[in-house]
């Protein structure tokens, strides 16, 4: 669009097709790409390939998942890798009809929180027809392999 | 030190698709209105908030282009974020100021220019607004999406409909229709609602707030300068409550309300020394980004009891006339969500309500003199509560 603005005025300025104000193209995209840190929390990425979920517990008890490195009840960072049992119930759901461009190459999906008999909430993808659960249904934890071909948990309807 | 601070000014642009302006432009829309209503200049200003979330548009460091365009250099400022409650934690910031005694008079801006960038775009950054690798990286969750879950939830506990949503968007469509500088001027019916396609369900298009591009625009004055002034058309900031919540919506106990709302809603009653909310308050404007959301905030502030918020809007006691009328400025859903002017546009409508300056058709009873604020940041990651009135406390 702006290539053709610049081709015909030398100027990357087009006109609004609603209200026909003049629009300067911005020349100067930009990508975004984060890298996040998980060295702390590689336990759990590492349990994925085993099929099992993790959380992390700290010595004075306290269950935390998505699991965190630092204890704010008792000030402590000593903690526990705990396997999470993986069976819950399902408490919400939505289907994700207009999906972010960065999701586009996914069918409508249904994201879901469910609690887990562990105590632990946790918010996933939920495999197969939305239209099929029942209120609370009985939900298990799994973990399948995504279309860019990495490893996530999902929930399945029991 | 001021124990009280009074909204002196205000100003407010036409919210929607605004291609016509630029965004210093769109900014100077809401901030002539807002000195001519205060009657003063940019040299009289001590301090000035900017409340903007970005992302979307081009120009990042708006508090220094509206320092160039509006003569307001070489004053400080600050540029504050809170997702979709930046308006009002603006106006926090310059609530406190006057409060702790640091200036006396502060201009509070809220700016969004969001149609600066395509829809997809657009979509794709906000969606970004609560857990970002938990919840968006790998779930996708889009902002539609993380109110739906709370909505669905909703349904599941209280027994409420798609239909029930709807009549929200009614509602507020039927007041936008009246408000000049909404983005939707037209009144809309319950089949249209339902008939418009899903986009994360249970929420259908028009059970969403758009993307709009608009700026608002208040004047803050301590006690001292209100009285030094002579100033007789104002309304005081009685109290302000503010909560956060966590940012996984799996580290919370329930999705039928929202935890920082109540805490903030609790906090600023106390000030305001406010105890049956919908007796004592001529009316509200709420966070009504989905439909569900205004339902539940009529809870979360204590209009009704939990789940009986869907009856208040199933017996139409949220339009005027009602038990307490809430968004007759047509809300988010039909005024439009201009993220980071939000928050300020609402506390304009208090200023015009309580001064009986609203629009035809759209003017609550006035008799109490309060009115209320409720301003959400992603999905109760943050809420602002303030409470509005025509005497000071």
């Amino acid at each position: 669009m702006e290539k053709e603005a610049i081709e015909k005025f030398g100027l990357p300025i087009v006109q609004d097709e609603k209200s026909g104000a003049l629009q300067w193209v911005d020349l100067r995209e930009l990508k975004i790409r984060y890298t996040i840190s998980v060295e702390n929390t590689k336990n759990f990425f590492e349990a994925l390939k085993e099929g099992k979920l993790l959380a992390t517990k700290c010595k004075c008890g306290r269950l935390f998942f998505p699991p965190q490195k630092d204890c704010p009840s008792c000030m402590k960072s000593e903690m526990d890798w705990i396997e999470l049992k993986r069976e819950g119930e399902l408490e919400t759901l939505t289907v994700i009809f207009v999906r972010p461009p960065s999701f586009s190459s996914y069918d409508p999906y249904t994201v879901a929180i469910a609690k887990l008999d562990d105590g632990v909430r946790i918010l996933s993808w939920l495999k197969g027809d939305p239209k099929k659960v029942v209120p609370r249904q009985r939900v298990r934890v799994e973990v399948s392999q995504r279309k860019e071909g990495y490893l996530m948990f999902e929930l399945v309807p029991i | 030190m001021s124990e009280n601070v009074a909204i002196i000014g205000v100003g407010h642009s036409k919210f929607g698709t605004r291609k016509d302006v630029n965004i210093p432009e769109l900014c100077w829309e809401s901030m002539k209105p807002a000195f001519e209503t205060a009657n003063l200049e940019p040299k009289d200003i001590d301090f000035f908030v900017v409340g903007t979330a970005g992302m979307w548009s081009s120009e990042q460091a708006v508090p220094a282009l509206i320092a160039e365009y509006a003569d307001l250099a070489p004053k400080g400022s600050m540029r504050v974020e809170a997702a979709c409650a930046t308006g009002n934690a603006a106006i926090r910031v310059g609530y406190t100021a006057i409060k702790s005694g640091l200036a006396d008079i502060v201009l509070v801006l809220g700016v969004e220019k969001m149609q600066e960038s395509p829809n997809p775009t657009i979509i794709e950054m906000i969606g970004r607004f609560g857990s970002y690798f938990w919840e968006f990286e790998n779930f996708g969750l889009t902002f539609p999406g993380y109110y739906a879950l709370h909505g669905t939830a909703y349904m599941l506990r209280y027994g409420a409909t798609e239909e029930d949503f709807a009549r929200v968007a009614v509602k507020n469509h039927y007041y936008g229709a009246k408000n000049p500088y909404a983005q939707f001027q037209k009144e809309i019916d319950v089949e249209t609602v339902l008939k418009s396609p899903y986009v994360a369900w249970p929420f259908k298009l028009f059970d969403c707030s758009p993307i709009t591009d608009g700026s608002a625009c208040v004047i803050l004055a301590s006690e001292e300068k209100v009285k030094e002034m002579g100033i007789e058309e104002k309304v005081w900031i009685l109290a302000q409550g503010v909560g956060t919540g966590t940012a996984n919506l799996s580290r919370r106990e329930d999705f039928t309300s929202l935890a920082s709302a109540r805490f903030a809603a609790e906090q600023a009653y106390k000030i305001a020394k406010i105890e049956e909310p919908a007796k004592e308050i001529d009316g509200a404007n709420v966070h009504d980004c989905f439909t569900a959301p205004e339902i539940i905030a009529y809870e979360d502030l204590r209009f009704c009891k939990r789940g009986e918020g869907v009856e208040l809007i199933r017996n139409e006691q949220t339009y005027i006339g009602g038990k307490i009328p809430v968004n007759v400025d047509g809300g988010l859903k039909a005024k439009g969500h201009p993220i980071g002017a939000t928050g300020v546009s609402q506390a304009v409508e208090a200023y015009k309500q309580l001064l009986r300056k609203a629009d035809p058709g759209r003017q609550a009873d006035v008799r109490n003199g309060r009115w209320l604020t409720h301003n959400v940041g992603g999905t109760g990651h943050y809420t602002y509560v303030t409470i509005y009135g025509l005497e000071k406390r």
